[in-house]
């Protein structure tokens, strides 16, 4: 029977031959990824895990980066109580403050492989289907079960095939394509559902693909998932991380879906996500002028070195606009020394950004770059919805990071395409 | 029964802003920041046995589970939405939230209007029409009734344990 890839894997992780839509598996995950909420999953279950446990001490996968450092003793207490869980458990895959947003970590770790089953507490999970890797968000309470299970239930979903068409153009990102695409389907355009690319995914990066997947959840998906191709093969040597290719699993050619999409990417633009939803989305020409206080680079959305080399190619040698406040967070150490070793960062910092540490930063409106009533920011996270990034009554705009940098040059909404005009067409 | 109905796509952050995520855990600190910046009445005057009504996709954005548990912990009686966004699906199951999913329900109900609800029929009256439902699955089912996963996952490891 023709299966769909989240068949293949559900079926395989169930022990069954074939699953259909609608079915429930009982699975065990390779991994579960919690992060600064794993305080409060495990108070949730502190007299279990005295009586019986932690399952497996290579399950979880711990990271700290949503409030780090701590913004306040709360914060500060709740992360030693995750450092002493860590400790008294033997946690295997436990991630400090400094190194970076757990996705982008669970990814340079060699944690999320092609063909695993890995579930998070957080909804960006599903960034890890870049690599081939079903992996899906759960809330905390699933999360506190899983510690002392190890197996949860997961509806087999229907699935959605987006055939990719040509290649992007100059100026346009991977963030444009995923905006235009929940912007035509909608926020709920692929809820329950599994999302297959294919097509001409060859024009895109890893990075690109992380940044696809990583909105998945923004249209409803379950899983967002590429195929393991060259790229996938190249990205992992890269990291040094080795993985067994017979893992591996992709559609069969015939699969059945729900519904299948062409997108064609030489047709995309810059686009902005218009305040407070995701799917309200119109080219950045449409809006161009419109003023902003704060623009933000960075999340595990696009603060990759790939998007800040784009950010420091537009403002190097250049000054942001006064006007304007630009705050940078590289996703990980490891993208923040990259940064560092290429003069990407020196060359944000001498434009005038604020480096902040490696984090999910001002993305939550926890801490770091909250902003104030009537403000209005550009950022390249993946949510604007109201009082996303800290208030009620400011207005949160979505963009890549090409659109974010020469937003912060002219100080108002701008075209990356419009910048560097050439004295030709002067 | 009382009725509070919300338009499509509410998000996780309307329900419970996510500056209070690392600092709101329990039932009586997520209760003063429900529906915060939706709807400020809400969390002054709801009671037990309200229900609560949305449009399409409600509960995106977030994993976090405050609103779920908040909607739990100040007895809403069930939650009726055209559908629901699949992270807050799993974690109002997982707090034994009944969750029914009716878009008719919805489309038709006036605000102000009597509405009951018929669980064990699995309908719900209102307007002078009656909106049956489809029930959920029996695994799923067996998590709600149980009171939720913790309870449910406490009674499966004390059997396995004996």
């Amino acid at each position: 029977m023709a299966m769909t890839f989240a068949e293949k894997v559900l079926a395989r992780k169930a022990g069954i031959d074939t699953v259909v839509p609608g079915q429930i598996v009982t699975v065990r995950p390779d991994h579960l990824l919690t992060h600064d909420n794993t305080d409060a999953i495990v108070a949730k279950i502190k007299d279990e895990l005295d009586t019986y446990g932690l399952i497996d001490p290579s399950l979880p996968i711990v990271v700290l980066d949503h409030v780090t450092p701590a913004a306040n003793e709360k914060n500060a207490a709740a992360h030693r109580r995750i450092r002493d869980f860590v400790r008294r458990f033997d946690v295997r895959h436990f991630y400090d403050i400094g190194f970076g947003i757990c996705h982008q970590v669970v990814l340079e770790e060699g944690l999320a492989l092609p063909g695993a089953l890995l579930v998070g507490s957080d909804s960006h999970t599903c960034s890890y289907g870049a690599v081939g890797a079903f992996a899906t968000g759960i809330d905390r309470t699933e999360a506190a079960a899983l510690l002392l299970t190890g197996e949860t239930w997961l509806r087999v979903p229907q699935s959605l095939k987006v055939v990719l068409h040509g290649a992007l153009p100059q100026g346009v990102e991977a963030k444009d394509l995923i905006l235009s695409l929940i912007g035509r389907i909608g926020a709920d355009g692929a809820n329950y559902a599994a999302v297959e690319f294919h097509g001409a995914v060859g024009a895109l990066s890893m990075a690109d693909r992380i940044t696809v997947a990583n909105m998945g959840v923004e249209m409803g998906a379950k899983i967002a998932v590429f195929p393991v191709d060259d790229i996938t093969r190249i990205y992992f040597q890269g990291l040094g991380v080795a993985f067994d290719p017979t893992a591996a699993l992709w559609a069969d050619p015939d699969a059945a879906y729900a519904q299948v999409i062409d997108l064609d990417l030489s047709a995309l633009v810059p686009v902005i996500a218009l305040p407070h939803q995701v799917d309200k989305v119109e080219p950045v020409r449409a809006h161009q002028g419109l003023t902003f206080d704060q623009l933000f680079l960075g999340t595990c959305t696009n603060g990759r070195i790939e998007d800040l080399r784009v950010a420091a190619e537009i403002l190097r040698g250049q000054r942001i606009a006064s006007s304007v406040r630009l705050l940078v967070t590289p996703a990980s150490r490891r993208e923040l020394e990259q940064a560092m070793e290429e003069g990407v960062l020196l060359a944000l910092s001498r434009a005038g950004a604020t480096i902040l540490p490696a984090g999910c930063g001002p993305c939550l409106g926890a801490h770091l770059g909250v902003l104030a009533p009537g403000e209005r920011c550009l950022s390249t996270a993946n949510r604007n919805f109201e009082g996303r990034m800290g208030c009620k009554d400011a207005e949160i705009y979505l963009a890549g990071a090409a659109t974010v940098a020469a937003t912060a040059l002219r100080g108002v909404l701008t075209d990356p395409r419009d910048l560097a005009p050439t004295t030709e067409a002067r | 029964m009382r009725v509070w109905k919300y338009g499509d796509d509410i998000n996780t952050d309307m329900l419970f802003p996510g500056k209070y995520t690392y600092t709101c855990a329990t039932a009586a600190e997520i209760r003063p920041h429900l529906l915060e910046d939706l709807d400020p009445s809400f969390a002054a005057e709801v009671q037990a046995g309200d229900l609560f009504m949305a449009g399409r996709n409600f509960g995106c954005g977030s994993s976090r589970e405050q609103p779920a548990l908040g909607l739990k912990a100040v007895g809403i009686a069930a939650v009726i939405a055209a559908s629901y966004s699949r992270i807050f699906f799993r974690a109002a199951i997982n707090q034994g939230l009944l969750l029914i999913e009716c878009p008719q329900v919805v489309a038709a109900y006036q605000p102000g209007a009597p509405l009951h609800l018929d669980l064990a029929g699995a309908c719900v009256e209102t307007g002078g029409a009656t909106f049956p439902f489809p029930p959920l699955p029996s695994q799923i089912l067996a998590i709600r009734d149980a009171g939720g996963l913790l309870p449910y996952t406490r009674a499966r490891l004390a059997a396995k344990a004996r």
